[in-house]
């Protein structure tokens, strides 16, 4: 029997999308040097995994479905301290939608747990590029894994007794959830710091070997589950979003004063909603 | 959703026949999130699109309520027809109590294998997320997340669900064409909220949940409230003031506050602010921050990203203060000012500290 907790980290390679610019013409996503980053909140994930290795002992695998340029993104991660790392990789894979993207990253999972059963998938909240905080769950349920979504904390978790024990973000306070290992977590944001590597990771980051696999390596027959084909949703039209009908109405003071300005400013408010004094409620308003 | 679409494929412009078992499929579907006795105002806001969609589809509207009997189901049946449910589905359990993921999987689709709906509307709330990534995946069918835009295709009949991609740059729409139900989650305050008719009532079909407490493997150990309420106060607060990087300095933030104090307003930022450690992670306004629908909205040295649009162009006015005149922002503000935030603010602190004494004398 294994010792320690065998760990599989989901990241996701994603444009740094701060940097994308539209095309003013052609409404097209420029893409041309945009640098590629690993998505943000798998961070939160990955610094998760390692932190559980370091109390508990274990390994830490890190895997992405992508193109293979993704391999720098499997790097980085091993730079900060995994211990192996599997590029999934097939033209079958282009265009997945949710569904789609958890139906090949569950079969990569599964051939890792034939090998070592895994005890917990880890996901960030979401990626910063498809933004829908929904393959984590998709994950869980082809799986059959119990699913903890919005983890801030991971106070216990109990290999032999196969128990974990999350705090879960929840709409107006922190659920405290029990569950039995394999499980499914996604990690919010903002709950951890992730490492600096070792020099001896960075090193051995730059020469690890990345697995790569394709469809077929993962262990899927079925490639009509895979990518477009497999993907319920479609997208229809993209396009950058109108300004609105008029632009907004500049506001100029008698001179250019900032206070004649916030005069004219208040003026032009109230005459617009006549009631806005009225919601100005508070006491210390008047004071 | 994952993978973002450089170029929509041509054949999703095709609108597919829709096969014939997916012809069963009909009405509209809201999930009634009730959590500790309470509905979670979200619901009201997507049965009010619901009804939308619905008159276009000339189909009916259903909630669908899920919780222990006597925590608040009797209250959030009655006011799902006040806002414009024309049925309820209700499933009534003690396992219902607190929520986890299987047993509200479970009663929801079963609900849906029975009764068919063509689309199933949810909040993009944390339980809302959680419940349908599991459910569309149990369905095997088509999710759009966090959608700001809902509309029905002219010739598909399908659900267009309008939603930002790549990190916010760009809208998108999305068709589910060929499985049923069609999935669509919303985030809280980005659907105005209808007005409710407490006239109306309608019919309940109550269903069992097939489930017992040993089937569940999940146990709610605690739950512990936020202490700071804040957070729902500036979703819903009625005139919101905001900064952005044009302040330049952390100690800025208080010319952010100062006019928020004088106008009894709540005050919040765009997002680099957070990064900064300038103001608490509640705070931020735009998609992955807060949507905020106040009557005023006053945003100053704040681009306009569409990040932060999507978050904020649902108030009813918005005044943006920024020194470049090409700023994105005045593309969607009503009223714009060019002018250095550091100067117009505290001058507008004034103005309306003038102007409220006068009122009260008036008064
Ligand atoms: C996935 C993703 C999600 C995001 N979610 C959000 C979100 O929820 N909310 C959000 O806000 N952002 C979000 N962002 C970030 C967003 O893209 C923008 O980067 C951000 O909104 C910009 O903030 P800003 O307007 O404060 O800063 P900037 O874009 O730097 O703009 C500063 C503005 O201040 C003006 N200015 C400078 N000096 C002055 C002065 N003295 N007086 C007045 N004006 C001045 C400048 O002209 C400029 O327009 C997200 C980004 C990504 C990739
Ligand atoms: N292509 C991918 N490869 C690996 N992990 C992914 C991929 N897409 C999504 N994920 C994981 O799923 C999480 C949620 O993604 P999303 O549903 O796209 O918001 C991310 O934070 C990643 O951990």
């Amino acid at each position: 029997m294994s010792q320690g907790l065998t760990m599989v980290v989901c990241i996701k390679q994603v444009p740094d999308s701060a940097q994308i610019r539209v095309h003013p013409v052609t409404n097209t996503i420029m893409r041309q040097g945009v640098p590629t980053i690993i998505n943000p909140y798998d961070l939160f994930a990955l610094e998760q995994a390692l932190a559980l290795r370091d109390q508990l002992g274990g390994t830490v695998t890190v895997l992405t479905m992508g193109p293979q340029m993704a391999e720098t993104s499997l790097r980085k991660a091993m730079g900060h301290g995994a211990d192996r790392a599997i590029l999934l990789t097939d033209r079958f894979f282009a265009g997945s939608d949710t569904l789609a993207t958890s139906f090949a990253l569950s079969a990569a999972i599964g051939k890792i747990n034939a090998e070592t059963p895994v005890d917990v998938v880890f996901t960030g909240k979401q990626t910063i590029d498809g933004d829908t905080a929904q393959v984590g769950p998709g994950i869980a349920r082809r799986m059959g894994l119990n699913q903890l979504t919005y983890v801030s904390a991971i106070p216990a978790i109990d290999k032999a007794a196969g128990e974990i024990t999350a705090h879960r973000r929840a709409e107006g306070g922190v659920q405290v959830l029990k569950t039995k290992l394999p499980c499914l977590v996604t990690m919010l944001e903002g709950t951890n710091e992730l490492r600096r590597g070792s020099l001896p990771d960075v090193l051995r980051a730059e020469r690890a070997e990345i697995t790569t696999w394709n469809a077929k390596d993962a262990g899927i027959e079925d490639v009509t589950k895979c990518g477009l084909k497999g993907s319920p949703t479609k997208v229809s039209k993209v396009f950058a979003p109108k300004p609105r009908s008029e632009r907004a109405a500049m506001i100029e003071g008698a001179d250019a004063t900032p206070a004649a300005i916030a005069a004219a400013a208040v003026e032009t408010l109230v005459a617009a909603d006549p009631a806005l004094p009225g919601v100005i409620t508070r006491p210390s308003a008047l004071a | 959703m994952s993978e973002t679409p450089a170029k929509p494929p041509a054949r999703a412009a095709k609108s597919k026949e829709l096969p014939e078992h997916l012809k069963a499929y009909r009405h509209v579907w809201v999930f009634i999130e009730l959590e500790h006795g309470r509905v979670h105002s979200v619901s009201w806001e997507l049965l009010g699109e619901a009804r939308k969609l619905a008159d276009t589809l000339k189909v009916d509207v259903a909630g669908v309520v899920l919780g222990p009997a006597g925590e608040g189901t009797d209250q959030a049946v009655a006011e799902a027809f006040h806002y414009g449910a024309d049925q309820v589905y209700l499933v009534e359990d003690p396992l219902l109590t607190n929520y986890r993921t299987d047993p509200f999987t479970k009663a929801l689709t079963d609900l849906v294998n029975t009764h068919k709906p063509e689309i199933l509307m949810l909040g993009a709330s944390t339980l809302g997320r959680d419940l349908a990534g599991a459910l569309a995946t149990t369905l095997a069918t088509g999710l759009t997340a966090d959608c700001t835009e809902l509309a029905i295709d002219g010739t598909s009949r399908a659900l267009a669900a309008t939603r930002p991609t790549f990190g916010g740059s760009l809208l998108c729409t999305i068709m589910t064409l060929a499985a049923r139900p069609q999935m669509a989650t919303v985030r809280p305050r980005v659907m105005s909220m209808p007005e409710p008719d407490r006239s109306r009532a309608g019919p309940v079909i109550r269903e069992r949940l097939d489930m017992v407490e040993e089937d569940i493997v999940t146990k709610v150990l605690d739950f512990i409230p936020d202490a700071d309420t804040n957070q729902a106060q500036l979703a819903f607060a009625d005139i919101v003031v905001a900064g952005g990087l044009g302040l330049q300095r952390p100690e800025n933030v208080q010319l952010v506050k100062d006019l928020a104090e004088v106008l009894g307003a709540e005050y919040g930022c765009s997002r680099p602010l957070i990064q900064k450690g300038w103001m608490t992670a509640d705070r931020q306004i735009g998609q992955t921050g807060k949507t905020i629908r106040p009557r005023l909205y006053i945003a100053a040295g704040i681009s306009g990203a569409i990040q932060h649009r999507v978050g904020s162009e649902g108030a009813d006015r918005i005044l943006a203060i920024n020194t470049d005149p090409n700023a994105p922002i005045f593309d969607f503000a009503h009223h714009g000012i060019v002018g250095d935030a550091l100067e117009i603010l505290p001058a507008l602190t004034e103005a309306f500290r003038a102007r409220l004494a006068v009122d009260r004398l008036a008064g």
